[in-house]
């Protein structure tokens, strides 16, 4: 009996430290981007283009071009991640493919999302040189889309299977096709898992600087044309930061909080959309 | 059973194993049309199989085996194509165990089968989910929140939802899978009286296991035990002179 309560209070201890070092990392990640970025911080930082000037001192501009850059990017590559994903999604489900070929092609997909997105990076900047181009937004968003395919697609894939066997068996009852059945009831049933996945993809994309560090390029402008470079926030990052001026420095950790900020608005949005799209979903 | 042509539908040496696992063993029954009859048996006899099997709902499952044949409108369906499949469940509207009403409001799960058969107007569609609602009694409860999510329904009003939409593409035949085991006495009171209703329009199977209700509702019984037919007939010979032993021995609860 002692034993058991002993376990019981240690357990109790483990749990609380966990939840303590997971609070406590986002209250001290906040507090260091603001610390550190305080004296940077202006209205000009977020309604200005950048300039060489920029990289150098103090002023010149601000980071308006990465976060156009930088949506430019992500929005795109998540849409069409979220159109392939989606087929391939529906189509995993054993109503199309017998099993053991689609936990092959899940498999597969489990793969790619294990693969470091530099390597993505790599795989687009040598595609972009076999076509003879230069950095462009147009392999940024090949590599995002290449990078969020497997995360959007395997969160799909999730709560499609989650989606009760019984309310397929009505839906083909009532004579559904195969196509109607996914279409017209799973996609409701899951649309808050389809949701999630979004912007999970969303989250990952416009936050990752690995893969598009080779093949976007850098510029200070707002870019017009998909064959233009183009700067993102991650990495206006890297590149404030490793510049020798501490006043350049902090501006990295401004740019760094308003990159949180719009990953932590997509996070708050998407609980606020999958709360509304459960209105119709069976329990 | 003396004219065969109110049968609604026949199995021949129908065979079916589920992961190696021979589920019905040789099943030949005849289903009489416009009647009630109910499937009984014990847990795990191939109830729910056999019934599953009339719209070919079984094969949406892997590693499912169907041999032998189902007739229903001198055809035998377990023949037709894939692409035909549709068709032949729409013949069969089927009520499960569990309510499963779709991911939608009451009115869009009524008339989301004839969206899907047929293009109708507006006022076309109103009207026939009106009258699907009214025939499964549940019209007065939900006329004035018809855009309400099925899923606030109770048990009981979401199993005549399941009713109406069944009824709303036309079956020949209804499909019951224990229907009322779900429900509150009252709901499931409701179910029962709405498939003696039912019967005078349409075929209704209903697996049951509890004999009480078979005895109340059922024209014409199918005794299941072990994948096997032990015996079918009449409810009153059924009940009142069971020829096989099993029988007597299920009817008087020595096996269950």
């Amino acid at each position: 009996m002692n034993r058991r309560f002993l376990e019981e209070k240690i357990f109790k201890i483990l749990m609380i430290f966990s939840i303590f070092i997971v609070v406590g990392s986002l209250i001290l990640i906040f507090s260091v981007i603001v610390f550190n970025g305080a004296s940077s911080i202006s209205l000009d930082m977020l309604t200005q283009t950048s300039s060489p000037r920029f990289y150098l001192g103090k002023g010149g501009g601000g980071m308006l071009n990465a976060i156009v850059g930088s949506l430019l990017l992500a929005l795109p590559a998540t849409a069409m991640a979220f159109l392939i994903g989606i087929c391939i999604a529906l189509f995993l489900q054993r109503d199309f493919i017998h099993p053991t070929i689609s936990n092959f092609i899940r498999l597969c997909l489990d793969i790619l999302w294990g693969v470091p997105s530099i390597i993505y990076g790599i795989f687009c900047m040598t595609i972009m040189i076999a076509f003879g181009m230069s950095t462009s937004l147009l392999f940024g968003i090949i590599a995002l889309t290449l990078l969020e395919i497997p995360i959007i697609t395997r969160s799909i894939d999730e709560s499609i299977k989650m989606v009760p066997l019984g309310l397929k068996e009505s839906a083909y009852s009532l004579g559904s096709t195969k196509f109607e059945t996914a279409i017209k009831v799973v996609r409701r049933q899951a649309l808050p898992g389809i949701v999630a996945g979004i912007l999970l993809g969303l989250g990952r994309g416009i936050g990752d600087a690995a893969s598009i560090l080779l093949t976007v390029g850098d510029s200070n402008f707002i870019p017009d044309s998909l064959y233009d470079s183009t700067a993102a926030l991650p990495t206006m990052i890297l590149n404030l930061l490793s510049m020798p001026d501490p006043n350049v420095q902090s501006k990295a950790y401004v740019v760094a909080f308003v990159l949180l900020i719009i990953v932590l608005a997509i996070s708050i949005i998407s609980r606020s959309l999958s709360k509304k799209s459960t209105k119709y979903v069976i329990k | 059973m003396k004219n065969l042509s109110n049968i609604q539908i026949e199995t021949i040496d129908l065979n079916v194993t589920y992961h190696n696992n021979h589920v019905l063993k040789n099943v030949n029954i005849k289903i009489p049309s416009k009647q009630l009859t109910a499937i009984i048996g014990p847990s795990g006899c191939g109830k729910t199989t056999l019934l599953k099997s009339f719209n070919r709902l079984l094969e949406i499952r892997d590693d499912v085996s169907i041999s032998g044949k189902i007739i229903v409108d001198n055809e035998n369906i377990l023949d037709h194509k894939a692409g035909d499949v549709p068709d032949i469940r729409k013949k069969m509207g089927l009520l499960s165990q569990k309510p499963s009403p779709l991911p939608m409001s009451i009115y869009d799960n009524v008339a989301y089968g004839q969206r899907i058969h047929n293009k109708k107007s507006k006022e076309d569609l109103d009207k026939i989910v009106e009258d699907c609602l009214k025939e499964a009694g549940l019209w007065q409860e939900v006329k004035d929140r018809l855009h309400d999510p099925a899923s606030r329904l109770s048990a009981g009003q979401q199993q005549r939802l399941c009713l109406a939409r069944a009824i709303a593409v036309n079956p020949e035949v209804l499909l019951c899978d224990e229907p009322t085991s779900a429900l509150d006495p009252i709901s499931a009171q409701q179910i029962e009286k709405l498939l003696l209703k039912l019967k005078k329009d349409y075929t209704v199977v209903l697996v049951t296991h509890t004999l009480r209700q078979a005895k109340r509702v059922a024209d014409y019984l199918i005794f299941l035990y072990f994948g096997e037919v032990v015996e079918e007939g009449t409810s009153d010979e059924f009940f009142n002179n069971p020829k096989d032993p099993k029988t007597k021995a299920y009817l008087e609860g020595e096996i269950s």
